[in-house]
């Protein structure tokens, strides 16, 4: 199939339409997505296609959307509900964490919750402390959910579709920074299948793990310390849940160094968990210990100065790589 | 109204009467369970006193589903659910509903319409206006009844619920068991008005409300609601009854004045149907046969939950995702594998 050059944005529309196009069980469901297209446009044009029984524009009730998603999911529907921000997800936890992750195991297996939330996070339009944060980690805490967290546009398209075909709730966490960003996609080809890690960038030195927009600070962060004679492998877990550790492990013992590097706050965040299970499980390959190059503890700032300082850039992620490579005897 | 869905079919009220005595039945034997300590856990919430939800139950279709609150036994066995397995639920056992993990507060069946019972206040209501919504796209003629008790009316979720229902027109009947009690909090100081119809009717929802002790005027409410519901319109139905006895099997409900509980316990589903039979010419000795095989059937569920095998031990790891997708790794599992891969 043809190679289209797209953005981030219309490679998540395509997903959505080429699913409902190919299973009249899925629709879409949340606050703005018919008329208003999405609050960042993903669902544009949708409604003139699929008309509004399958386009559902809803009424500002979050806990209500996601346990109505959770009911249509129960009676044999494949839901799309749209959380405007990922920061709302607080609002829904008890339908999303309580309900929808646990009503397969606490009903013995007799029925499953196929449904995907679909949201938004991460830092870059100064949305300040209640429309930026990275919480995907709240939903790889609950064991029942799967995570999502694309990074490029081939994997908006494909994950976004393997999301919407796994029999199990899926937290599909978009990033605001990477609407518009440009990339090709070739729809019959994924870059890996879902669950699998891809390693973006091969390299000998130190191995850096991240997910969602990180992954591109980290290819950034990666050429500069190329220049400096430091080879990084960038992987991006595309996927929190499940999580692929055998490809970053395979890594590790060849690198013997990592990093962990996302937007979230350092503490409890996604990166304990891969620092914690490179430890266990690459002990005898580590040089050095595994770092964290995480969001800083602290609510995001407004203040664009302020907003860009509470989270990992190039330049930090460059900075502390060459820390971790010096450290070697 | 289409008359002849809402009209009492004959022997109602007989119907009624067995089915109510088997949900009183069932309760005293699993409140025998839990004194044994033969129940998993010291969650069991008994329905004894609420037994006319088996009027609302009769008028559902074989079609239609619901969900209901963690005080869920009652409407579940007047559903159709099987008592033996019910019991075995209840004990933690593998042959139970849920395969033991789900217990009394997580009831659930397919095969009689249950999405299952829930634990957290209202949280079940949603997913019947969800399954509502399912219908109305692909399956009309189908109504999912949410249940849930008083507790659940000062739930914010409640209302987000039945603004979407009406707003979209949904098959759903929302039906709420007014025991009184919210735990130990009686409704009069957790509801600034009583007025639960008036909450309805703002949204456009249809309202009736039954009484508690009567399990045919019960049966008729729901009737009407449910045909509308059927057509689109959904509604609210208040059943007022009383909790005869605590919060869960522990709680003697000390907040409760006895004089109360006397009252409260004459509002009695159960007695109230065996007079009105007996009035109406039913023979005593048939009521007696009824109370007889009940007794039977559940000492026989009491013997099946009893001796039927604890779930096996790897079934600690199933179910958390569907079976052809990536499992969750045991713990020791992990820790085995760090020290192992240690030098």
């Amino acid at each position: 199939m043809a190679i289209e050059r797209t953005t981030y944005r219309e490679a998540l529309g395509s997903a959505l339409a080429d699913a409902m196009a190919a299973d009249s069980s899925v629709l879409v469901v949340g606050e703005e997505v018919g008329r208003y297209g999405g609050a960042y446009g993903v669902t544009r044009g949708m409604l003139d296609r699929f008309g509004p029984e399958r386009i559902v524009d809803t009424p500002i009730s979050e806990p209500g959307i996601v346990g109505c998603g959770v009911g249509m999911a129960m009676a044999g529907l494949r839901p799309v509900v749209e959380l405007m921000y990922i920061d709302f997800l607080a609002l829904t936890m008890d339908q999303f964490g309580n309900q929808a992750a646990k009503i397969r195991y606490m009903f013995g297996g007799q029925i499953g919750v196929p449904m995907v939330l679909r949201t938004q996070g991460g830092t870059g339009r100064s949305g300040a402390a209640q429309h930026s944060q990275s919480l995907e980690a709240w939903c790889a805490h609950i064991p029942g959910l799967r995570v999502a967290a694309p990074a490029t546009i081939s994997d908006a398209y494909h994950l976004l579709r393997a999301a919407i075909e796994d029999p199990d709730p899926v937290l599909f966490a978009e990033h605001k920074g990477l609407y518009v960003s440009e990339g090709d996609l070739d729809r019959s080809r994924p870059d890996a299948p879902w669950g699998k890690a891809a390693v973006r960038r091969s390299g000998s030195d130190v191995t850096l793990v991240a997910h969602s927009k990180a992954v591109h600070t980290v290819l950034a962060a990666a050429d500069a310390l190329a220049g400096q004679g430091i080879e990084a492998e960038v992987i991006d877990l595309r996927t929190l849940n499940p999580l692929d550790e055998e490809t970053v492990f395979e890594s590790v013992r060849k690198t013997g160094r990592a990093a962990a590097v996302n937007e979230a706050p350092l503490s409890f965040g996604p990166g304990a968990e891969i620092a914690a299970r490179i430890s266990e499980a690459c002990f005898d390959y580590l040089d050095d210990p595994v770092i964290r190059i995480c969001g800083e503890d602290v609510p995001i700032p407004v203040a664009p100065d302020l907003e860009r300082a509470s989270v990992p850039d190039a330049e930090r992620v460059v900075a502390a790589v060459c820390q971790l490579a010096q450290t070697r005897p | 109204m289409n008359a002849k869905a809402t009209a009492a079919p004959a022997g109602e009220l007989f119907a009624l009467f067995a089915a109510m005595q088997r949900i009183r039945c069932f309760e005293e034997r699993v409140s025998e369970m839990f004194v044994r300590g033969a129940t998993a856990g010291s969650m069991l919430h008994l329905s004894i006193g609420e037994e006319a939800v088996a009027g609302i139950c009769a008028r559902m279709q074989p079609q239609d589903s619901f969900t209901t609150h963690h005080r869920g036994h009652g409407v579940h066995l007047a559903r159709g659910a099987d008592p033996k397995l019910m019991m075995a639920e209840i004990a933690g056992k593998a042959a139970g509903y849920c395969r033991g993990k789900g217990g009394s507060m997580h009831i659930a069946s397919n095969a009689i319409g249950s999405l299952g019972a829930n634990a957290i206040v209202g949280g079940g209501i949603p997913h019947s206006v969800g399954a509502a919504y399912a219908y109305r796209l692909r399956d009309a003629g189908r109504v999912s009844v949410a249940f849930f008790g008083d507790g659940a009316l000062q739930q914010g979720l409640l209302y987000e619920c039945m603004n979407m229902a009406a707003l979209w027109k949904l098959p759903v009947l929302f039906a709420c068991i007014n025991n009184q009690y919210g735990m130990g909090t009686n409704i009069r100081d957790a509801a600034a008005s009583s007025d639960f119809c008036g909450r309805a009717s703002a949204f456009g929802l249809a309202c009736a409300e039954a009484k508690g002790d009567d399990a045919g005027q019960t049966a008729a409410a729901a009737g009407e609601l449910l045909e509308g519901a059927r057509g689109g319109r959904p509604a609210l139905l208040m059943l007022e009854c009383y909790r005869f006895f605590g919060h869960a099997r522990m709680d003697k409900s000390p907040y409760r004045d006895p004089a109360e509980e006397e009252e409260g316990r004459k509002r009695d589903p159960l007695a109230a149907a065996k007079r009105q039979l007996l009035e109406e010419g039913t023979a005593a000795s048939k009521l007696d046969e009824v109370e007889r095989e009940t007794a039977t059937e559940m000492d026989a569920a009491l013997d099946f939950a009893a001796a039927a095998p604890d779930p096996q031990a790897g079934e600690l790891w199933t179910d958390v995702y569907a079976p052809e997708t990536i499992q969750p790794m045991p713990v020791g599992d992990r820790i085995r594998r760090a020290l192992e891969s240690e030098g």
